[in-house]
């Protein structure tokens, strides 16, 4: 198979077109079921009862904050180094849907957080650390569009944020390293009869929740790529050919 | 169950809901928004083919 060719960004165009649908297909199916499991399947929690089930949207919601990062970052890395344009345009197109995924997370935290800790905020290490992911995405943002030259903007923003890629293990961690009012990581924490140290029952939801936004994100991550390759190859015949009236 | 009880949430609807409200936000503001982004481009492509016509012609 060649992989290459769908590195071409005309190529890459037409294949994620016929993408989307799929794609979005998938993600309705697993959102309505996660939502089912989340809502109705899963039982209140022993200590926090109903109010446990703001978890289904705020832990897929932080985890994609952090895996869209590092997808911006990894394209951004490989535009820079290769100079592949798909790449840079993959970058440009994470970095909204990074910044909405994050800010969710930040308000479904301080909804959980207020009547779980009494508190909407506070400035502890999870969730300034968090707090400063947002701001990475806005900078990021920001930065290449203050930049008129997309290839000068995509090296600058890579650089933006290959250098916020610190921020994701102290992101990870902090629940460890410092004292703070945020619960330590309870999925990937194996307690002491081996399973994760959360019920099958909260699991599912939250597993497939995650693969829903997970989807999601490739559907959006696919218009924004359509739309950014009109946009940068909007110089070259076929393109012309593609929006003539 | 009945559903006044379910909209309770046991007391946290407004935490739950607001969660799951902000949710369907997010994802609604990230589709049009990509879609708003891809029709301003193609308008823009369009306007500037027209010029170019124009400028041939």
């Amino acid at each position: 198979m060649q992989f290459h060719k769908y590195a071409s960004p005309k190529v890459f165009y037409v294949f994620a077109g016929q993408l989307i649908p799929w794609f979005a297909i998938a993600t309705l199916v697993l959102l309505g079921y996660g939502l089912y499991q989340g809502l109705f399947v899963a039982p209140p929690d022993y200590q926090q009862g109903e109010s446990v089930r703001i978890m289904f949207i705020h832990v897929p919601a932080a985890w994609m904050s952090m895996f869209v990062y590092m997808v911006m970052a990894t394209a951004g890395a490989i535009g820079l180094i290769w100079n592949i344009r798909l790449a840079d345009m993959a970058a440009t197109a994470s970095a909204p849907i990074g910044a909405s995924f994050t800010l969710l997370a930040l308000v479904t935290g301080s909804l959980w957080g207020k009547p779980m800790w009494g508190t909407w905020w506070a400035w502890d290490a999870r969730l300034t650390s968090e707090l400063l992911l947002f701001f990475l995405y806005l900078g990021f943002m920001a930065l290449q569009a203050a930049i008129d030259d997309p290839r000068r903007a995509s090296r600058a923003g890579a650089l933006l944020a290959l250098v916020g890629v610190v921020n994701i293990p102290v992101i990870h961690f902090s629940v460890q390293w410092w004292n703070t009012l945020h619960q330590p990581a309870s999925v990937s924490a194996i307690n002491k009869i081996g399973a994760p140290a959360i019920h099958p029952s909260m699991l599912t939801p939250l597993l497939i929740m995650a693969v829903a936004f997970t989807l999601f994100f490739a559907v959006v991550l696919l218009m924004r790529m359509r739309a950014e390759i009109l946009h940068r190859e909007r110089h070259t015949g076929w393109v012309a050919e593609l929006v003539k009236p | 169950m009945n559903w006044s009880e379910f909209f309770a949430m046991g007391g946290y609807g407004l935490y739950v809901w607001g969660s799951y409200g902000m949710a369907v936000l997010v994802l609604v503001f990230n589709i049009l928004a990509a879609r708003r982004r891809g029709n301003n481009v193609r308008r823009e492509l369009q306007a500037t083919t027209h010029l170019n016509q124009a400028e041939t012609e």
